[in-house]
């Protein structure tokens, strides 16, 4: 029940945002900042709960289950494990921090504006807890329609094209995993007699091997599209660069979540055999990512392009770790979406809060900024150098760890892989050298954090640095999750094998 | 029982004419009577199924789609009056032929026989003609009755000839006699090039690729109203026929004629998203689209299994409730000289009309396919449908050309949300109450269009219900 009340909470917010928009310009923040923050408390309420037992009971933690479509084998059906709880944990803070940061920044139509964002966040915790692939493939599509008129509508000068792209591309690969889904559907039914979309009952379909490779790419390219992987990549620096800065940040922090989230859900567990034979492709791809991001990031002259193309960087990291297939591997995946979130949420913050300042983008018209803003300057190398990897940050933990199990499966790989490690060190040092030392270019007076932006970056500066430090709670409660993961992979890559004796 | 209402409505309105009482009092009583056949249809629920001569069969089926036909006639009823209270020319004949019409695709619906085929769409077909070109001091009306009359008669010399081989290599013009003939042995060539013909012209009235020229500029001429009424109620009826002819003689099975189908189903899904692309008039676009749902129409067709009649009935209850909802909106913000067809129009409309705004936006998304909106479940109807029959090729088009569709029904919602200016008269105040009981009719679409969308269960069950005989 509690999961529906999650969802429910930001849903009915969104509505009274929009209702309370007609009355009153101000009220709407209110409500959306009430909505995502009681959403925040009832997810740390259900992770203090629950984390004590969660490594003994197994791997799901809550479950809520209603039938909804009964002719077509379609349920309600809402599950939480520690993955899932990690991520909603995620989804709830920055959507706290989201709202925060537009507080001043939109002034037209704020009902409007809250509606979306907080329908956003409702798709996305639904898409993090959806154990019915129909429910699933539902909250996925739930959250495109408003991060298109958060584009189309908030965004900067070229915001309708970079909303297009947007949309088409989660679309149009959103669509083949339908047709996947579809397919999967149908075999079970035909194998079993029973017709559904429930996770459970479709994770144990025996599929043939050719088949399941097609079946594979249908859903392999919905979440590579969103994660992205290095040759689907070319609508997030558009969509990251022109979206306010809200957006930008929930689509860095959440939006890309969802497509390794989905990897891990899904494409593993229900195509090991498969997963297995295409991990090298998949791995040499996300190194691509990794090189490809970082010298694009370098060359780029807009702040938010950069810090996109920093994304598909560091989400090559997340590729080639889901593909290591090894616990320490995957637990690095989780860790890296963690401190992504968190590294990229805050640079993406900070251009938004530079660029209300200088209204540009053009680090070339950047420079020297430490001097009137100290505190935005510190703030700004703590993150760079997260996101460059320094230990005593999150980010080298999950960067580590995906290295180490990378390691464990392709050598080769990781020694590609770490170079990008050095590249993320120049294109960070970059952005700080840039922006915050040399000479100044601008003479207008720049005012530093006000409280409400210290706050949020306080938030995450506490965060990032906690994640560093003390990264063991993250990793406990995706423990159970992932070895139940691996475990899975085991067993059916030693099925098939033995099927294949028989033979 | 319904179609002797309708008949006699149609009698009963021109008395009224010939009364002359005002448009209004014309409208509200063929509402009434709109109303009266809907709930005769309701009454004969619990006899079904029944057949009247050889020439009709009552069943649940023909039942839920004379509903359908009967409701989008009542649907255009309510948009008529703000939409020609305003013309010139008299308004009144036009219920006369509203109701024709609505006869001849109710009795297409029903029958199972080719004297009752043709008949229906005899009536309904000659009713368009004059309705089409009803406003007849506009260019466009004169040169779109036109082009639908030379082509529709046409059409319907080619579903008469491919009727008459059909009956020379049968024996028989009812569909039940034509079975039985059918089965006995495989198919001759002769039946094969019948039922050729009769496709012909049953796609003309469908529109689908490559029958589909006329579309676009009828869509564009005739008056709001009667568009919605040929998107839909024309459609429905033919479909019924067909799907009715299609079941009774088991042509799923003949292989050219599916080959034929496939071909045609790909052609309309393609070519009709592809010359929506950069339609700048919202009729002519959504001429296009209309196109390309009849083709989506065909894959939950072609299969010919079990659930074909669900998934055709589900898919034809979202469209018809979506193309409502658009058209609505359409018909609403049309002035006096000109339908508000122009996209340039629709700028800034959220900010000017919010509540018409989001109407249009969510028929926009339903049309797309988005979930939480009708268009997504029957979408997923059509598409399970296909796959379940292992229509793989189908399924995949359907799929490419809706991401191409996207483009253009996102264009539109865009330009509702773009900038500032505000080019739109301010909706006909002048009739308080029409407006009302317009808005009232399309937020019910809209409620229905989410509903659908989001619990579609109960209704899914009525559709599970149907049967042919």
């Amino acid at each position: 029940m509690m999961l529906v009340l999650l969802i429910t909470v930001l849903m009915v917010g969104a509505v009274a945002a929009v209702v309370a928009g007609e009355w009153n310009r101000y009220l709407p923040r209110w409500i959306a900042l009430l909505a995502s923050a009681a959403g925040l408390l009832l997810v740390t309420l259900l992770w203090a709960n629950t984390s004590p037992h969660s490594v003994t009971d197994g791997q799901w933690l809550m479950d809520f289950r209603k039938e909804w479509i009964p002719s077509f084998g379609i349920t309600f059906h809402l599950a939480v494990d520690g993955l899932s709880l990690l991520l909603l944990a995620l989804t709830f803070f920055l959507g706290v921090l989201a709202v925060l940061c537009s507080w001043d920044e939109i002034r037209e139509r704020t009902g409007f504006y809250y509606f979306n964002l907080l329908w956003i966040l409702a798709g996305v915790a639904g898409v993090f807890m959806a154990m019915d692939m129909f429910l699933f493939y539902f909250f996925w599509e739930v959250m495109l329609i408003p991060m298109y008129f958060l584009i189309g509508i908030w965004g900067s000068e070229n915001r309708v094209y970079a909303a297009y792209k947007f949309f088409i591309f989660t679309q149009a690969s959103g669509l083949l995993m339908f047709l996947a889904i579809l397919g999967l559907y149908f075999i079970h039914g035909r194998d079993t007699g029973i017709y559904t979309f429930g996770y459970f009952e479709l994770i144990e379909t025996v599929i043939p091997f050719k088949t399941a490779f097609w079946l594979m790419s249908g859903f392999m390219i919905a979440f590579a599209v969103k994660l992205p992987v290095f040759p689907f990549h070319t609508w997030l620096p558009d969509a990251h660069g022109e979206a306010p800065t809200a957006g930008s940040l929930i689509l860095a922090g959440l939006l890309l979540k969802t497509g390794a989230y989905g990897m891990l859900r899904f494409v593993v567990p229900m195509f090991p055999e498969v997963v297995t034979d295409v991990a090298v492709p998949a791995m040499v791809l996300g190194v691509a990512g990794i090189v490809y991001g970082a010298v694009m990031a370098y060359s780029q002259t807009d702040l938010k392009r950069l810090v996109a193309f920093t994304s598909v960087s560091h989400m090559g990291f997340v590729i080639t770790g889901i593909f290591a297939l090894n616990e320490l591997a995957l637990q690095g995946v989780v860790m890296q979406l963690v401190t992504h979130a968190l590294s990229t949420g805050a640079l993406f913050l900070m251009a938004g809060m530079i660029k209300e300042r200088l209204h540009t983008r053009d680090i070339g018209q950047m420079g020297g900024l430490w001097g009137p803003m100290p505190q935005m300057g510190t703030i700004g190398l703590v993150f760079a150098m997260a996101s460059l990897g320094l230990p005593g940050l999150g980010n080298f933990v999950a960067e580590f760890l995906i290295l180490l199990g990378v390691f464990q499966a392709q050598p080769w790989i990781t020694v590609a892989a770490a170079s990008g490690l050095i590249f993320s060190a120049v294109y960070s040092l970059r952005i700080v050298g840039k922006i915050f030392l040399g000479p100044r270019r601008t003479m207008e007076a720049v005012p530093d954090f006000s409280f409400r932006e210290m706050l949020i970056m306080a938030a995450l500066t506490v965060s990032v640095v906690w994640l560093g430090l003390f990264p063991q709670p993250v990793i406990n409660t995706a423990r159970p999750a992932i070895t139940e993961l691996i475990r899975f992979m085991d067993v059916h890559s030693a099925a098939s094998h033995h099927q294949s004796y028989v033979k | 029982m319904p179609l002797t209402v309708l008949a006699g409505a149609s009698v009963l309105v021109m008395l009224l004419i010939v009364a002359r009482l005002s448009h209004r009092i014309i409208q509200l009583v063929s509402l009434l009577l709109f109303v009266i056949a809907f709930i005769c249809l309701l009454n004969i629920r619990g006899m079904l199924p029944y057949e009247v001569g050889s020439l009709f069969m009552i069943d649940s089926f023909g039942a839920f789609m004379t509903g359908l036909i009967i409701f989008s006639g009542l649907v255009v009823n309510i948009f008529s009056y703000i939409y020609f209270q305003e013309k010139e020319e008299g308004p009144k004949e036009y219920y006369v032929l509203l109701f024709l019409c609505t006869l001849g695709a109710c009795v297409l619906a029903l029958s199972e026989h080719f004297v009752s085929v043709f008949l229906g769409l005899e009536i309904l077909t000659i009713g368009l003609y004059a309705l089409i070109a009803y406003l007849r001091t506009r260019n466009h009306s004169i040169e779109a009755g036109i082009k639908y009359l030379v082509l529709a008669a046409f059409s319907s010399a080619f579903l008469l000839f491919g009727m008459a081989l059909v009956y020379l290599q049968t024996g028989t013009m009812s569909f039940a006699g034509m079975a039985g003939v059918v089965a006995a042995d495989s198919v001759p060539p002769l039946l094969i090039t019948g039922l050729g013909l009769m496709l012909v012209g049953l796609g003309f009235k469908l529109a689908v690729v490559p029958f589909h020229m006329w579309t676009a500029d009828v869509y564009q001429g005739a008056p709001v109203p009667v568009t919605t009424f040929i998107a839909t109620a024309s459609k429905g009826g033919v479909v019924a026929a067909m799907l009715r002819f299609f079941i009774a003689i088991d042509g799923f099975r003949s292989e050219p004629l599916q080959m034929v189908m496939i071909a045609i189903a790909i052609a309309s899904m393609v070519a009709g998203n592809l010359l929506a692309l950069r339609q700048k008039n919202i009729k002519r676009l959504l001429a296009y689209s209309s196109i390309a749902h009849l083709g989506y129409l065909l894959v939950a067709f072609i299969p010919g299994s079990a659930v074909v009649p669900q998934a055709v009935s589900f898919y034809l209850l979202t469209y018809f409730i979506t193309t409502f909802a658009a058209f609505g909106v359409i018909t609403i913000l049309s002035d006096s000289e000109s339908d508000a067809e122009d996209l340039g129009r629709y700028k800034a409309l959220f900010w000017k009309h919010p509540a018409l705004a989001s109407i249009l936006s969510i028929a926009m998304f339903s049309l797309a396919g988005i979930p939480l909106t009708a268009g997504f479940t029957g979408k997923f109807y059509v598409l399970t449908t296909g796959i379940g029959q292992g229509f793989w090729l189908l399924a995949v088009v359907l799929v490419l050309s809706s991401v191409v569709g996207l483009y253009y029904y996102l264009r539109v919602v865009t330009t509702l949300f773009a900038g500032t200016r505000d080019l739109l008269p301010d909706p006909p105040a002048k009739y308080p109450v029409f407006l009302g009981i317009s808005m009232a009719v399309l937020s019910i679409l809209t409620f229905a269009l989410i509903w659908l969308g989001v619990y579609p269960d109960s209704v899914i069950g009525v559709v599970q219900g149907l049967q042919l005989k």
